[in-house]
């Protein structure tokens, strides 16, 4: 293992008890991650059936970071995804039809079919956007802490290992920092840039590279959805109060290849293997039983949450293709309502959480 | 000869290259041990070592500038930005430095070479489907050469490595495994080639292009109409003179680009030959994409492109 090493086992090793909030809580994020990842195996399922087109990279190892971080954003807040975005816009609670459809390039999807995996917006879940550009997500939500500070609002950049060598980082965390911009800046790292090594072709490390630019730098185990939102709490604090952005190094892995064409021949035997014990589905699962949450009660979550996802498949490769005519003209009217985003106006349209997230 | 994909071609040009002029290095996101995300660069890392075939960081910035450097400095760099999309992000030094280059010095050139993958129809979606070639159109002193198959893009890109300018290389991603013959030969930069003759309408177009210009040929002649389609193989500079020369057999020229309508090469394409042969055209149009992003569903993506029958219906419906 490199860097985030095995940690001993998890739920034996807690000590501490969740209150039957915390309880409610943690069951509702665990049924959000379970969602993402039913969601992310039933758009592999669908790649090979050939009902999901180009390439997706799917988010399966990853849900305890975006679940985590968006359990502690509010309604004005605003999120910045990446290519590998499915579970950054479901965690926001972006419903599972609405996002399938758009993979399965229907009329019903969130974008009209327009998208796809890597292109999906949605304002109205507090989504900017799944950008496609590595880094892109980092100046994104640098601009929108921008617009949302003066509202209280702060802005949510995710983005992977990788994206740490782009000039985007370097730039944009600087940024942030002179004008004390509201950002988490949430660092998936899962070790791979693509294919290759991320620590082969990086210097020193990413947590004393935004030290150096001035912004906080916390690491977390990406694998254990409560430690990511006790970091996020902290971070989207700090925001609020007008001390700035944060780094959150999120520990985590990918446990399929970068993409649909990648077989991921460049991990070391075992590796796969040693994260897959760390699955943050499992170390929730144990650590909600090891405090007395009933296992019938979360195997009817499961349950469910399957059954939802067949029910959406069912339902999605029956629905409407997109017709060229429903395609937007070039230009915004100037006569539409703002949609830029002015988080005054967009807190007033009623928000969909059907994840039960927050 | 041998009969391999255009993917092939393009890793034996490099390969060829490499091994022909130790000034040649290559690098770019997993092209060296991964092979390309592709599969368009394997082996070459193994043959020709750590210091002459190497991955990087996703840093384009970097890529871009340190190309421009070391081209000034004897090197001739062989650069892949994985998908045409992310060209932007590696403009700057290619606009700002490397295209001024031989203008300031006044002798020298800056030797280097940026490959990159481009084009719709892979159902990649709006941000890994783009036709960049427009974006750069405009920028003088850089070479953008857009081969259609095997042989062309083997020797145009050992061209392109051994050209003492800046080279954009646009490889089409719905190119990479058609198959064709291959030489030796190097295919000068510049020069377009007439890949089918006819007399009663001159198609012009470029990498996939060429093959939908070809399909509607066949269909055009099933219809009595005989048309000669030409590869332009280089955008700019293009080969005014071959396109001239069939302009003046058939007097009607349609351009069908990949790309944006509104400031794509095609409409250079067309004004060069209006200048030139206003008297002797009886019509001359532009057959592109519409001024929108590329969409993702196969339904708005496959009308999205110029197809055949699209490319043989135009030309049938304005004689």
């Amino acid at each position: 293992m490199r860097r985030s090493a095995v940690k001993e086992p998890e739920a034996g090793g807690q000590t501490a008890t969740w209150t039957s909030a915390e309880q409610e809580l943690y069951t509702a994020l665990y049924r959000e991650m379970t969602r993402i990842r039913r969601f992310e195996e039933a758009i592999q399922s669908l790649f090979l059936k050939g009902e999901v087109y180009g390439t997706t990279h799917l988010y399966s190892g990853q849900e305890a970071v975006a679940v985590g971080v968006s359990s502690v954003l509010e309604r004005q807040d605003r999120v910045a995804g990446t290519y590998r975005g499915h579970g950054h816009a479901l965690a926001l609670g972006m419903g599972t039809q609405e996002l399938l459809d758009e993979m399965l390039g229907r009329a019903t999807g969130i974008n009209g079919g327009r998208g796809g995996s890597m292109n999906v917006t949605s304002l109205r879940h507090r989504y900017m956007g799944s950008y496609g550009i590595v880094g892109g997500s980092i100046a994104a939500a640098t601009g929108a802490a921008l617009a949302l500070r003066r509202e209280g609002g702060v802005a949510v950049a995710y983005f992977g290992d990788g994206a740490t060598n782009q000039a985007y980082f370097f730039e944009c965390l600087n940024f942030a920092h002179v004008f004390k911009l509201p950002v988490l800046f949430v660092c998936e790292n899962n070790l791979y840039m693509e294919y290759t090594l991320t620590t082969a072709v990086s210097g020193g490390d990413i947590q004393s590279r935004a030290a150096s630019l001035g912004v906080r730098a916390e690491g977390v185990d990406g694998m254990r959805v409560w430690d990511v939102r006790e970091a996020a709490a902290r971070a989207a604090q700090r925001a609020r109060a007008g001390e700035g952005p944060t780094l959150i190094e999120a520990h985590t892995y990918r446990f399929v290849g970068h993409s649909r064409s990648d077989p991921a021949r460049y991990r070391p035997d075992g590796e796969l293997g040693a994260w897959r014990e760390r699955d943050p589905l499992v170390l929730c699962r144990a650590r909600l039983e090891a405090d007395g949450v009933d296992g019938e009660m979360l195997d009817a979550l499961e349950a469910e949450v399957a059954d939802e996802l067949a029910a959406a498949e069912v339902a999605g490769l029956a629905a409407p293709w997109p017709d060229t005519a429903g395609l937007p003209g070039e230009f915004a009217e100037q006569t539409k309502p703002d949609r830029a985003g002015a988080p005054s106006r967009l807190a007033e349209q009623p928000q969909r959480n059907e994840g039960g997230a927050r | 000869m041998s009969v391999i994909e255009l993917r092939t071609a393009i890793r034996d040009a490099l390969d060829e290259e490499l091994a022909r002029d130790e000034r040649v290095v290559f690098f770019g996101e997993d092209v060296a041990v991964a092979g390309g995300v592709f599969a368009a660069t394997p082996g070459l890392h193994e043959r020709h070592g750590d210091a002459r075939v190497f991955d990087t960081p996703i840093s384009e910035l970097a890529m871009a500038g340190a190309a421009y450097g070391a081209a000034v400095c004897g090197m001739r760099p062989v650069l892949e930005i994985m998908f045409g999309d992310f060209l932007p992000l590696a403009m700057d030094s290619l606009l700002n430095q490397a295209s001024k280059f031989h203008f300031l010095d006044g002798e020298r050139g800056c030797p280097l070479v940026i490959r990159c993958v481009v084009g719709a129809g892979g159902r990649f979606g709006a941000i890994h489907s783009q036709m960049p070639v427009a974006w750069f159109h405009g920028i003088t002193g850089i070479k953008l050469v857009a081969p259609s198959n095997p042989a062309d893009a083997k020797g145009l890109l050992r061209a392109a490595i051994q050209d003492e300018n800046p080279v954009l290389f646009f490889e089409h991603k719905r190119l990479y495994s058609l198959k064709g013959e291959v030489g030796d030969e190097l295919v000068p930069l510049g020069k377009a080639a007439v890949v089918r003759e006819g007399a009663d309408v001159t198609i012009v177009s470029a990498m996939k292009g060429v093959h939908d210009s070809l399909a509607a040929a066949e269909l055009l002649a099933d219809q009595g109409v005989e048309a000669e389609v030409i590869d332009l193989c280089t955008i700019r500079p293009f080969d005014v003179e071959t396109v001239l020369a069939s302009v003046r057999k058939t007097s009607r020229i349609v351009v069908v680009e990949e790309g944006p309508l509104t400031g794509g090469w095609a409409g250079e394409v067309l004004a060069r030959v209006t200048e030139h042969a206003l008297g002797e055209l009886d019509d001359a149009w532009r057959i592109a994409t519409a001024d929108g992003p590329v969409p993702y569903s196969p339904p708005l993506e496959d009308a999205f492109l110029p197809g055949p029958q699209r490319i043989a219906t135009e030309i049938l419906e304005r004689r």
